[in-house]
């Protein structure tokens, strides 16, 4: 145990006159946050990355190629129009990881955060509104999820059987980067919103709930066209968020392959971005505002 | 409500409901306080009574229900971002961000009060070497002792220079060397001109340290004065505490017509006499007993202290 004497001599530690107290800008604060999220993404990155590209390389190894090595024949028949099922992937697996990993990177720390020891008080206390602080969260979950579709790409596009490649072709720059970042701050701004809404103790619930089935009917591994011998099933998916980032992606990659117009993606990515990041900014501030 | 440079922090009639699913529960009912700059100012009072509640408030975290409270004269809610400014707050968990080193913890608090990357990295290391943390810099905060966890969130909250600085019960849980070395870490602060709030449910802390001490319970201010002028007015310096295992002697219910004696207070088998001069009073209790012959069960004698004005103000023992 040492001993301390914070007293010895200088003034430091104590009461500056008034005008010596820092005037942060709310920019710089915000800055300062974003630059503490990328130094802990930094430490973490292995562990972090790792857990978001192990589903999507396994499932692209499994379908792109063990499958079509074994004559799995049926599913490369995505899209209907001779595409293989790669090709299919592609946009559907970037857009998943962005979604998944735009949620879990703001409702894992988040359960920490608001419940155990409360350290949210920390962040709160800085000189910011609460509400910019639920956007700077949005904001720093949204780059992990947009990082955790980039690393997506190489995996996708380059594993695959021979003959089985994806044919990718980007038409149009500025759509795909659109969908690429709407995506990511949806689904991160999505993961505030239920982090905010949800107790601790259900978080499993949420996986089970509501992660696992709206990947699994996100129109990841085929496309929305694809679904209308299933009428019913393609009117109820429109209700899941990830169905527009994967369409968004279908019709910046591979656009020769059915794909929603796009008023129909781009709207909703916009309007659900814009009503997420407001009711999650709503919800963060009562939770964090007692 | 007028700003006045003098006044660190200010609160009127200040309310606090929590509405819960079995209905509110009203932690702050009424609070009125001034601190003045360079003041030690403790807050005391037991567990529940809401000194958690009315420091949240004044660090903006908690929102008011009614009245008004102000910090350097900005009001809490209104103008919340200027008071966050101005403060720094130690709450009692530990709230140290686990995803950073002790180090970052202070790097990064500097940064968010706007100081440059390198200022920041300095001040960083000049807290830990003042607080004698150093060799702590590299490590997670969450493998500091007790005691270098507080020192460590001590440190963040002064990054910034605030103007004042709040304090949650800074020594419960730990151990009495710990807190008489935290002790002295705040002393030294003040020294040095620091206006300091602070709650704790430690009697002896408060006397220890404080210029004033609010005494709250059950939501309200009971009395509020400096650690002397609270043992004073509460007319009785010493308390006396005697159980009979039957009825309380006769003798004794006349003790409060004599002179020294300011206040006898009669319970079921019990007597608490208040007295400024207690001189053999205690025996004289226990001699009543024999010659009314009855046993005694119990017996005590309060030193005047902060303890006795707590029971002089609220008639019920202090339970920390
Ligand atoms: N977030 C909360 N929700 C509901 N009731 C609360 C909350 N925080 C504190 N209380 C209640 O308010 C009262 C005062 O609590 P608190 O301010 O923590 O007291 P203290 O810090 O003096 O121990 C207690 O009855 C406590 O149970
Ligand atoms: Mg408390």
């Amino acid at each position: 145990m040492t001993t301390i004497s914070p007293a010895a001599g200088t003034s430091a530690a104590g009461r500056p006159p008034a005008p010596h107290v820092p005037r942060p800008t709310l920019a710089r604060t915000f800055l300062a946050m974003m630059a503490r999220e990328l130094r802990v993404l930094r430490k973490n990155f292995v562990s972090t990355f790792v857990r978001v590209l192990m589903q999507p390389l396994m499932f692209v190894f499994v379908f792109a190629y063990v499958l079509p090595k074994i004559g799995g024949g049926a599913m490369a028949a995505g899209g209907g129009s001779g595409a293989t099922f790669a090709t299919v992937l592609v946009p559907g697996l970037v857009g998943s990881s962005i979604v998944m990993q735009g949620v879990m990177a703001v409702v894992f720390p988040l359960m920490m955060e608001l419940n155990w020891q409360r350290s949210i008080t920390d962040r709160a206390l800085a000189p910011l509104p609460v509400p910019l602080l639920a956007v700077q969260k949005i904001a720093a979950a949204g780059l992990q999820a947009l990082i955790g579709g980039l690393l997506v790409f190489p995996a996708v596009l380059f594993i695959h059987a021979d003959g089985q490649a994806p044919s990718v072709h980007v038409d149009n720059w500025p759509v795909l980067v659109l969908v690429l970042v709407l995506g990511s701050l949806m689904a991160s701004a999505g993961g505030l919103l239920l982090g905010t809404l949800i107790d601790p103790q259900k978080v499993q619930v949420l996986f089970a709930l509501v992660l696992m089935p709206m990947s699994m009917l996100g129109c990841v591994y085929y496309p929305w066209a694809a679904l209308d011998h299933v009428r019913w099933l393609q009117i109820v998916t429109l209700l899941n968020p990830m169905v527009y980032v994967n369409e968004g992606l279908r019709a910046a990659l591979t656009p020769q392959m059915d794909h929603m117009s796009f008023w129909a993606y781009m709207g909703v990515l916009v309007v659900s971005t814009a009503l997420l990041t407001w009711s999650a900014t709503r919800t963060f501030t009562k939770r964090v505002l007692t | 409500m007028t700003p006045s440079p003098e006044i660190a922090v200010r609160t009127v009639d200040l309310h606090k409901t929590y509405s819960g699913p079995r209905g509110g529960v009203q932690a702050v009912r009424g609070i009125d306080l001034e601190v003045r700059h360079g003041e030690f100012f403790g807050l005391l009072g037991p567990n529940g009574a809401g000194k958690s509640t009315t420091i949240g408030m004044l660090t903006t975290l908690v929102v008011p229900t009614a009245g008004e409270a102000s910090v350097c004269g900005y009001d809490v809610v209104k103008r919340s971002v200027d008071v966050k400014r101005r403060i720094g707050m130690v709450s009692q968990n530990n709230t140290l961000d686990s995803d950073l080193t002790a180090f970052e913890n202070l790097e990064f608090r500097g940064r968010f009060f706007g100081l440059g990357a390198r200022d920041a990295r300095r001040r960083a290391d000049e807290l830990l070497e003042m607080f004698g943390l150093t060799e702590r810099r590299g490590g997670n905060p969450f493998e500091l002792s007790g005691g270098q966890a507080k020192r460590l969130m001590i440190c963040r909250a002064l990054v910034h220079r605030p103007e004042v600085l709040f304090l949650d019960e800074p020594t419960a849980g730990l151990d009495p060397q710990t807190r008489v070395n935290l002790w002295e870490v705040l002393r030294g602060l003040q020294a040095e001109g620091q206006t300091i709030l602070l709650t704790t449910h430690y009697m002896e802390e408060a006397e220890a340290l404080c210029d004033r001490v609010a005494v709250v319970d059950h939501g309200r201010v009971l009395a509020s004065d400096t650690v002397d002028g609270l043992k004073g007015s509460t007319g009785a310096d010493t308390v006396i505490t005697v159980s009979y295992d039957g009825d309380v002697p006769d003798g004794v219910r006349a003790l409060d017509r004599r002179d020294g004696i300011s206040k006898v207070e009669l319970g079921e088998g019990q007597v608490r006499v208040f007295a400024t001069a207690p001189d053999g009073l205690l025996g004289e209790l226990v001699t009543a007993a024999a010659s009314a012959g009855v046993t005694v069960t119990d017996a005590s004698q309060l030193r005047p202290s902060l303890e006795t004005a707590f029971l002089t103000l609220t008639g019920r023992e202090y339970r920390e």
